[in-house]
């Protein structure tokens, strides 16, 4: 193409110098300047960068890590470098799901899984991500279609599923158990799930199979009104799962009979799915390259810039039978946990002695000691912190006030239910 | 149990309650909730047709029992609107709801997701104004019929059925009627295939 337009421009040159008519001469520089300008624009067609072995911290403009590998300079990460040996499955590419597989790809993260069922629409255009030119595309294969050109260095691998389906989540399940990425890691496939997925029936899937596989997990939500949101990190067995209690959300601070909920279509802003993904893949991060404080539940407020945390524990009485499971293998654990942390506790204590930092504060920032293990331990399920409240009512009317299940009928074999059913709806 | 229409109300209690919490992945207790909810089923049909209120044909399209198709249909102005009807069992049932689809009225009401599946908050919303904690919840509008459910496994898909598609249905066929999103199928034949 550039050697067609090349030739255009001499085209026009000979053209114009056999022109007698000077007044002809300006029209036909302008169509050069515009054949310039088509030159322009093929020779900037987007290259792809190329993978990139190591990651360096040489800081050159070429390095796509030099700004990443600082990090570790400047002393908030031990290795930044392990990031690549991570696998994170995020479920649900939406608004919340994307931009945190873009963060975990321009993090450099090893591996991402993405699961969706979803197209992608020009409803979902006041949120990131997603481009126009991309409508009527999965959400997973526009997801691929970006992310690796973004970073090549990411494996993607891209489910289009739905999880809550039977076949779905065998799937999902078989794919999280998948160690070929890093054979020698304990445990699942993946290090980290993080779920952003917009409804609760998907939400419970994703319990119940990180329940079943001892997989740790962030849940992520925000509210259908679009201002507030929230992040949690659930621990099978450690903290509370998700089905241990109603899910926790955060007020809005506005009166409720104000709020107009007349319509079903959802709210959404770009600048709270953002800041929510944000949240949660700051936590990942933290968790994965362990740095930092992990927060168990971060809520957010936007109308009151109000930010609640709290941690809680599980809940013996779980209707999960997978977390009931988990609960007891780490009861049965804490004599191993406890001699971990007494170790760590006396090596952190060595070494505190070794050298007292940071004698001359000059900003008089004081280090409060918040008491994370009282807020770990001390929370118990009902007491919730200002600004939290439960989604759901915590009793069940209608078992009190209904007729008894009925156990009478003698028939008890499938095969002869379902030909009941089918006589009855034959005529 | 106030908000639900007294008739609703009275069906509802007549509908024999599940005594097994199993989902598909609990292999036995499964095929035990699978005989409870056929005889949940079997009860309620013969319950419409003794009422000469008979309104839905539904059965199980596999095995397993986690795929369900059939028609539900309903009167208005002395005329039968018919819908196929389906669903998947989903692998947390019954902490979770069936989402109940009719893929024929796809895209026709706002009152539904993507696929035809229907929306249920704004017949549920009475029920539940009152014991709702927060409204700032972040499920989608489905959430009241399934967060009945997590509360109350003994609700089976006959219960989902009275509960979420007959209100469902007698609120939004006059409307999509009315508004002539659906057509009767006598009217659609004489006028299209001539
Ligand atoms: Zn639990």
């Amino acid at each position: 193409m550039e050697v067609e337009l090349k030739d255009m421009i001499e085209d026009l040159e000979s053209l114009k110098q056999s022109l007698s008519d000077p007044s002809l001469h300006s029209s036909i520089d302008k169509l050069r300047l515009r054949v310039e300008n088509l030159t322009n624009m093929a020779k900037s067609v987007p290259v792809r960068r190329s993978k990139v072995k190591d990651m360096s911290a040489e800081v050159v403009d070429s390095n796509p890590y030099s700004r990443l590998m600082a990090l570790q300079r400047m002393g908030i990460v031990k290795n930044y470098e392990r990031i690549r040996e991570f696998s994170v499955a995020i479920v649900g590419v939406g608004g919340v799901g994307s931009v945190a597989a873009e963060m975990l790809t321009r993090c450099g993260i090893g591996r991402l899984l993405l699961y969706d069922y979803d197209k992608v629409e020009l409803a979902n255009m006041n949120r990131l991500f997603f481009r126009p030119e991309q409508v009527g595309m999965t959400k997973t294969d526009a997801a691929v279609q970006t992310l690796s050109d973004i970073n090549p260095d990411v494996v993607l691998e891209s489910y289009t599923l739905n999880i809550t389906t039977v076949q779905g989540f065998d799937t999902f399940m078989s794919s999280l158990r998948n160690k070929s990425f890093c054979p020698s890691k304990e445990g699942t496939g993946v290090d980290l799930v993080l779920s952003c997925v917009d409804n609760y029936e998907a939400r419970m899937a994703v319990n119940q199979a990180c329940n079943e596989l001892n997989q740790t997990w962030m849940e992520s939500g925000v509210s259908e009104d679009a201002v507030s949101g929230h992040i949690q990190l659930l621990i099978p067995g450690e903290t509370a799962c998700f089905a241990c209690a109603p899910p926790l959300v955060v007020a809005s601070g506005v009166d409720e009979r104000t709020l107009k909920r007349e319509g079903v279509c959802a709210a959404s802003l770009p600048t709270t799915m953002g800041v929510v993904a944000g949240l949660l893949v700051q936590n990942t991060l933290k968790f994965l390259l362990n740095f930092g404080y992990v927060s168990p539940y971060l809520g957010y407020n936007s109308l009151k810039d109000y930010f609640p945390t709290m941690a809680m524990k599980p809940n013996p009485q779980c209707s999960n039978a997978a977390c009931l499971e988990r609960q007891e293998e780490y009861i049965l654990a804490k004599p191993a946990r406890d001699a971990a942390a007494k170790a760590k506790m006396e090596a952190e204590a060595l070494s505190a002695t070794e050298c007292q930092l940071h004698a001359d504060n000059e900003w008089n920032i004081s280090i409060v000691d918040d008491s994370e293990q009282d807020r770990m331990d001390g929370t118990s399920a009902d007491a919730l912190p200002e600004g939290l409240t439960r989604e759901l009512p915590s009793a069940d009317e209608f078992q009190k006030s209904s007729v008894p299940g009925s156990t009478d009928t003698s028939v008890d074999d499938l095969e002869i239910l379902r030909r009941q059913l089918d006589a009855l709806n034959a005529d | 149990m106030e908000g639900w229409d007294p008739n609703t109300k009275s069906t509802l209690t007549q509908i024999p309650l599940l005594t097994t919490k199993a989902g598909p992945r609990d292999g036995a207790a499964w095929t035990q909730r699978l005989k409870e909810e056929y005889k949940a089923l079997i009860a309620y049909t013969q319950m419409n047709k003794s009422n000469d209120n008979d309104w839905f044909r539904i059965s199980a399209c596999n095995p397993e029992g986690t795929r369900w198709t059939g028609k539900c249909w309903y009167v208005h102005n002395l005329l039968k609107y018919e819908f196929d009807l389906q669903f998947d069992i989903p692998v947390t049932y019954p902490s979770t709801a069936p989402e109940i689809e009719l893929p024929q009225l796809d895209g026709k009401t706002q009152k539904m997701y993507r696929g035809g599946k229907i929306c249920l908050t704004v017949h549920f919303k009475p029920l539940w104004a009152k014991n709702w904690f927060s409204l700032n919840h972040v499920m989608k509008h489905i959430a009241i019929v399934i967060t009945y459910y997590a509360l109350c496994p003994r609700f089976g898909i006959a219960h989902a059925l009275c509960l979420g598609l007959a209100p469902w249905l007698a609120a939004e066929v006059p409307v999509l009627v009315d508004s002539g999103m659906i057509k009767h199928k006598d009217d659609v034949s004489s006028s299209s295939e001539s």
